[in-house]
């Protein structure tokens, strides 16, 4: 095991599927020279050099498109919208084109391609520089999405999302690039599409994703010492494919189901997942099931209103522990 | 200068400056200048005390643009957005340091009370249309101000900033042929600072020539030493004139430069010191119009300095004001996300 940052495990991830495979190539805006704005590509430059690792204009519709004209004939790009909030200004290539291309030739193309973008609020970035987007692309059919929240993952999982057949969008968490973590050493792949639970409970089970993991867990922990709730966290690490099968054993443990979740309220992937819990799993439940989410609003510049519009440490505990009152 | 045949006579002058300034008019640019330069000095330094997060854009070193843009214009009828580097924009349009500064610190008296932050900021009574984050988003917003102003009839132009890298958006082409097609009364501003974070423009652009790019489209474009309050002056007037008179759009090209990093999180590592420093002791837009006070006698040394401490009183109290202001209420978080909750 090495420790490494959240963001050095981006850089490991992308350099230890470009030495394994030579048609993976990476495109994006400041990422090559300058090692991305956010340092998570930095010497990828260096060591693969300007054929493989390319700096481009501003251009987000020619990046994704660029992307996917490459990846229709077989190479393997991984595109880099620098923050996910951009992937509106190109949303028609993920959308209509990217998603939508295997589909509409019977199987001739797929589309190995890999989307990463930092994502998420908690650094004073505004309105327009912080949103939590996942659920964007889990609404559209033909898509892959994942979002870690260890640097573990991060290397497991973007390697696994760039040996995909299929386009996978790659949520990277920009709040967690400083965190550190134990990472495998040596080739280290995870699987898409299994959740992993990181904190076993018997009373309440927390479904979370990337930033929200982390606090779900310390959320947990005082739960478990401040009101004696046993609280299980799983992180879901991809919401397409969905891992129901994971989801299913916790609620029938817990009989309780709490999900945390960064983006707005409405459509949030909490929904979708409360959605199927009541359809599969209703006679199971103890306890209505309970969303924490960013309230419906655009994000604030502002600390104090930023924090709390973003679910905290202190709004999972309070809400789980009157909801398992 | 790059002209399409079609075009009247009178968009073909060279906007060279032609040196007919007032004393007191000069005196004027220099105190603008002057004074956005310490607002952005004062913002770095509140950034570097933790004062101000997340973003933060400086304008040092671009400010003949946008006060030679506003000495042209016609304010309060003329409108204007730009990107996130928008600190100069405001404050040139007459929107006061204290608003501005108590928004960079997330405050109460800040423009946006603290929820827009250092990149979205408004004034519809300055007609300045933000302070926008998205590359180039503003470029076809801008291209809708002028709808309106056509529409209206109201007389005004949509100046519509943006910067040199911006212009490989494709929504800058876009807007181009439409504004043309319709004849809207938009300027187009490129701030070329010759970098779009830590790429050249010689990295990122396939012709360099940015404001020749409206030719396809019949759109006259001219390059302009943006280090040149007067010259911008003289350039923006042509071009105004031109929106104004119902010939369509004008694109200026800008050539300027930023001292500071992209942010104030860059290192700015893409570029020498010498590179900033010449550019510095040589194309100061501050220092040039400050000689031409000197040596056309326009104001005296004495003069100036009283200046300097003007503008030095009121940034500090921008400073003040912006760290007294309360901190905006919890339930703002809730208001405006659409007319009624
Ligand atoms: C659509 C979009 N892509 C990328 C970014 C990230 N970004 C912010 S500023 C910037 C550079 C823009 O350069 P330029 O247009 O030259 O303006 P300058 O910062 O020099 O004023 C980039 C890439 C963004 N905010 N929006
Ligand atoms: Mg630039």
């Amino acid at each position: 095991m090495a420790e490494l940052t959240y963001r050095e495990a981006v850089a490991e991830g992308i350099a230890q599927e470009m030495e394994r495979d030579e048609t993976v190539v990476f495109l994006g805006e400041d990422i090559a020279k300058a090692g991305g704005v956010f340092k998570a590509t930095v010497g990828l430059y260096d060591k693969f050099g300007p054929d493989r690792v390319r700096d481009t204009p501003i251009s987000e519709q020619a990046i994704l498109g660029a992307a996917m004209g490459a990846a229709m004939t077989g190479l393997k790009p991984i595109a880099e919208i620098m923050f996910s909030d951009f992937l509106a200004v190109c949303w028609d290539i993920v959308a209509n084109q990217i998603a939508k291309i295997r589909y509409m030739t019977n199987g001739q193309v797929s589309m190995p391609l890999v989307i990463r973008t930092a994502n998420g609020g908690g650094a004073r970035f505004g309105a327009q520089h912080s949103q939590s987007v996942e659920n964007w692309s889990m609404m559209i059919p033909g898509l892959k999405v994942v979002a870690p929240s260890t640097p573990a993952d991060v290397k497991g999982l973007l390697a696994a999302a760039i040996r995909d057949p299929d386009p996978v969008m790659f949520f990277e968490q920009k709040s967690l690039y400083s965190s550190k973590g134990d990472v495998p050493e040596g080739e280290h792949i995870e699987e898409i599409g299994v959740a992993k639970v990181v904190r076993e409970g018997s009373d309440v089970t927390i479904i979370a994703l990337a930033a929200m993991v982390p606090r779900a867990l310390d959320a947990a922990d005082r739960l478990y010492s401040e009101a004696g709730i046993s609280a299980g966290v799983v992180d879901l690490r991809s919401l397409v494919p969905l891992d129901t099968k994971t989801i299913f054993e916790q609620v029938e443990k817990t009989s309780r189901l709490v999900t945390v979740e960064e983006n707005p309220r409405l459509c949030g992937w909490g929904a979708e997942i409360s959605s199927i819990v009541a359809e599969e799993r209703f006679w199971d439940l103890d306890m209505p099931i309970i969303r924490i989410t960013t309230p419906h609003i655009p994000l604030p510049s502002a600390d104090e209103l930023e924090d709390m519009a973003l679910p905290s440490v202190e709004r999972i505990f309070e809400t789980v522990r009157q909801g398992v009152d | 200068m790059f002209q399409p045949k079609t075009k009247n006579k009178s968009t073909k002058r060279n906007p060279e400056p032609i040196n007919v300034l007032s004393s007191e008019e000069l005196t004027r640019y220099y105190r603008e200048m002057l004074q956005i330069r310490r607002f952005e000095e004062k913002a770095g330094q509140l950034y570097g005390m933790g004062l101000i997060q997340g973003f933060c854009h400086l304008y040092i070193g671009q400010e003949a643009v946008v006060v030679g843009m506003q000495a042209a214009a016609k304010t309060q009828v003329d409108s204007l957005i730009t990107s996130y580097r928008d600190h100069g924009h405001m404050l040139a349009t007459g929107m006061t340091p204290r608003g501005v500064m108590a928004e960079l610190t997330g405050r109460k008296g800040g423009y946006s009370k603290g929820k827009g932050g250092s990149m979205h900021m408004f004034s519809r009574e300055k007609k300045f249309f933000g302070g926008h984050g998205i590359v180039a988003a503003q470029v076809p917003i801008g291209t809708g101000l002028g709808l309106a102003h056509q529409y209206n009839e109201d007389g005004g132009v949509c100046m519509t900033y943006y910067g040199d890298g911006a212009a490989n958006q494709g929504q800058v082409y876009e807007s181009f042929n439409m504004a043309a097609l319709w004849k809207l009364p938009v300027v187009y501003v490129i701030e070329n600072n010759h970098y779009g974070m830590g790429t050249s423009v010689s990295r990122a652009s396939a012709t360099q020539e940015l404001y020749a790019r409206g030719t396809g489209f019949g759109i006259p474009g001219v390059r302009v030493d943006g280090m040149d309050v007067v010259a911008v002056k003289a350039a923006g007037e042509i071009a105004l004139n031109h929106a104004r008179n119902g010939d369509g759009p004008y694109i200026l090209g800008m050539q300027t430069y930023r001292y500071r990093g992209h942010s104030m999180s860059d290192p700015a590592q893409y570029r020498t010191r010498e590179e900033v420093s010449q550019v510095r002791a040589e194309r100061d837009p501050i220092d040039r119009v400050r000689q031409q006070i000197i040596d056309g006698k326009h104001a005296s040394e004495a003069e100036i300095k009283n200046i300097d401490d003007e503008v030095k009183a009121i940034i500090a109290d921008a400073a003040e004001f912006a760290q007294q202001s309360p901190e905006p209420e919890l339930s703002e978080l809730y208001t405006d996300v659409l007319v009624e909750a």
